[in-house]
């Protein structure tokens, strides 16, 4: 086996501090909202995840078209290294969502644009792996995956239209819930602990596409070893 | 004898002629779709308890989430017959451009979804006494369908590909017609509760929206889903 | 008719074609030969149209593909070990649906014409559903020819079909074959191949190992030939 390489070595270190000095901002140094209290302190690794969720969803897209334009399979890696992770990060997205709704709205779930749409967002890239399992040739799999993040990429965000335009005019429950979020004034304090954690999760979610990508490569080879073994 | 390649609507006209052809000799796929969208309105009525008031907040939800499985149904099943009998391989062989393959099958596979909805209506009006035949509403429903079949269609070649095959299907399509589906309740709501066509024009126009730009996509990529 | 170079078919790591060279002169009648799993389906679909090579040149009728393969198609007849017709319509019906496909002018007269080619004017009128395997096989290969192609395909089309059915199919593949256009066939069976080929080529883990004509088996039968191929 290869030896990580030492830029990888380096960003893994960086990423484990950053992700350490985001902890403590957001444990520590931000001071407690007055409305929420200590539960909003689940907002910046909230907004770091989603962050990097959607933009690994957007790059995905990119990727697929991309693979549909060169058919070069680099592209094909890359888009399901960036479903992975973002799948894994929205996911914690949507629990920290959970956990920040239920002392601030006093449920856990809401039907509200975002969450839902996340939701939804979340349950088409989980169709996405199931497709790729279903397949077993691996041109096959890279164009119908390709062709499938692209479908995707374009409806999350009609459906987000959709659900707010819904749901403004039937109002629900609590459907004014996410105001407080909207006008949530953040001071110099939260602003620091807030766009740290944005670059934090965007160094991580580098160095995570990145052992992906490589755990792909030696994939390939291992095949390529049974190949030769087996001639 | 004489030939020479036909073009695009041609092509597409003799894929729909064929499939129409067919299902009106045999009338599978129609009265499966039928069968089971009668089934899933009367299992509506019990689950949902369907007395005068709330009948009236969820008939177009009903009515909605009945033709989304239906539709799966029959788009499964009409492209299972290309794909099973390798009739798929007929079709590409022919010198014709691909799109007219996605044209005829999304055609195709939209003629049965009205059929059947043309069907479940008048049914439904009666059972629940509720006028659903007006053109605005009929309108919305054909938008609806037509955007649900265009990228049903595009999945649906996808999904008989795979070892999963029909459970593929509604796994993939519900979530990306997320948006036609509720744009569609929206606006089919807004009209059984009385409101005028102005004032559902948003999810109308959304309708709209999504029809063109899933249409361009799926003509866009419907080559990838059928070469090799 | 077809000139293949250096093709090069892939399915991930792999590698179905290596560098298979191969062709046919205009009227040949070549049986492709080889065991299972050595290439031969996948070949022939790259010939066909349906499946893209990964490296090399292939020339069918005088296009390139995949690049134009628009223009190879209406000059090529495939026929498989599937029918290709659908069960639910009559065999005019199916006849009718392709010879639209393939823009057909007079449609009537050839439809008529080609089930006289395979002998089934009686059953125009019948769905192909109550056809025996035989005798759809028999109209696929009306199907297959039905807008005259210069260069015809047959990938095991003798798989399924009894004594009586794969007799009948033999005359109509003669018949096919007689009016001039290139074939190639690719068959488990060797005796079929025998009986019907002006040449026989020998496709063994990727590539074409041995080609040898009718004339060049006149000392030794194509049994040993082809076992002896395969032991090279």
């Amino acid at each position: 086996m290869q030896p990580r390489p030492i830029a990888l070595k380096i960003l893994d270190f960086v990423s484990v501090i950053l992700l350490a000095i985001s902890t403590y901002l957001a444990l520590f140094f931000a001071p407690t909202e007055l409305v929420m209290g200590e539960v909003q302190r689940v907002f910046y690794f909230h907004i770091g995840t989603a962050w990097v969720g959607l933009l690994g969803f957007v790059i995905a897209a990119i990727a697929g078209i991309a693979y549909l334009v060169t058919k070069n399979m680099l592209w094909d890696r890359f888009e399901l290294a960036a479903v992975e992770v973002s799948t894994v990060f929205f996911f914690i997205t949507i629990a920290l969502g959970s956990i920040w709704a239920r002392p601030a709205w006093n449920t856990w779930w809401t039907w509200d644009p975002r969450l839902t749409t996340a939701a939804i967002t979340e349950l088409i890239y989980v169709a996405y792996f199931m497709l790729r399992q279903g397949i077993e040739e691996p041109e096959k799999r890279a164009r119908f995956g390709a062709v499938y993040t692209l479908l995707g990429g374009i409806s999350a965000p009609i459906t987000f239209m959709v659900i707010r335009l819904f749901r403004s005019i039937h109002p629900v429950v609590i459907g004014a819930a996410n105001a407080s979020q909207e006008k949530m004034s953040m001071t110099s304090d939260m602003k620091t602990a807030f766009f740290f954690a944005l670059f934090a999760f965007t160094v991580i979610f580098i160095d995570m596409i990145w052992h992906r990508l490589r755990l792909s490569s030696l994939e390939e080879k291992v095949e390529q070893l049974k190949l030769n073994s087996l001639m | 004898m004489k030939s020479s390649s036909p073009s695009l609507l041609k092509a597409t006209f003799a894929i729909v002629r064929k499939d129409l052809a067919a299902e009106f000799r045999s009338f599978e796929l129609i009265s499966a779709m039928l069968i089971f969208s009668l089934l899933v309105i009367i299992i509506f009525n019990f689950a949902l308890e369907l007395d005068i008031k709330t009948r009236e907040a969820v008939n177009a939800g009903v009515l909605w989430t009945t033709f989304a499985f239906a539709g799966t149904l029959g788009l499964n099943r009409s492209m299972s017959v290309e794909k099973d009998r390798g009739c798929m391989d007929g079709l590409l062989l022919a010198p014709v451009d691909r799109s007219a393959i996605y044209f005829g099958k999304a055609l195709s596979n939209l003629a049965f979804m009205v059929i059947v909805e043309a069907i479940v209506l008048p049914v439904y009006s009666m059972l629940y006494n509720v006028n659903l035949f007006r053109i605005d509403l009929l309108a919305v429903i054909i938008l609806g369908s037509i955007g649900y079949t265009a990228v049903g269609t595009l999945l649906a070649t996808m999904s008989v590909q795979t070892r999963m095959r029909e459970v593929l299907l509604p796994i993939l399509l519900f979530p990306i017609a997320i948006p036609v589906l509720l744009a569609a309740v929206k606006a089919s709501g807004g009209l059984l509760a009385g409101s005028t066509f102005a004032e559902i024009m948003t999810p109308f126009n959304l309708l709209v929206v999504y029809d063109v730009i899933f249409i361009a996509i799926a003509f866009m990529v419907f080559d990838f889903v059928v070469e090799e | 008719m077809i000139e293949v170079k250096k093709l090069v078919k892939r399915f991930g790591l792999k590698s179905i074609l290596r560098g298979l060279d191969f062709s046919v002169q205009s009227g040949e009648f070549v049986a492709l030969l080889g065991p299972n799993g050595a290439g031969k389906t996948t070949f022939l679909r790259i010939l066909a149209t349906l499946s893209r090579p990964s490296l090399g040149q292939v020339k069918v009728a005088g296009h390139y593909l995949p690049q134009e393969a628009a223009q190879v198609r209406a000059k090529l007849g495939v026929v498989s070990h599937m029918p290709l017709l659908y069960p639910d319509l009559t065999a005019e019906e199916n006849l009718q649906f392709y010879a639209r496909m393939y823009g057909i002018e007079g449609m009537d007269a050839r439809i008529t014409e080609v089930l006289g080619m395979v002998g089934l004017e009686h059953r125009r009128k019948d769905l192909i559903r109550t056809f025996s395997r035989g005798m759809q096989q028999r109209l696929a290969i009306g199907r297959a020819v039905i807008h005259d192609p210069e260069v015809m395909l047959f990938d095991e089309p003798y798989t399924g079909l009894d004594q009586d059915a794969s007799e009948m199919l033999d005359d109509v593949l003669r018949s096919v074959a007689a009016e001039g256009r290139t074939v190639v066939m690719t068959s488990h069976d060797l005796a079929r191949a025998e009986d019907l080929a002006t040449r026989f080529d020998i496709l063994s883990r990727g590539v074409i190992t041995a080609s040898a004509t009718r004339a060049d088996l006149k000392q030794t039968n194509l049994l040993s030939f082809y076992k002896q191929s395969l032991e090279d």
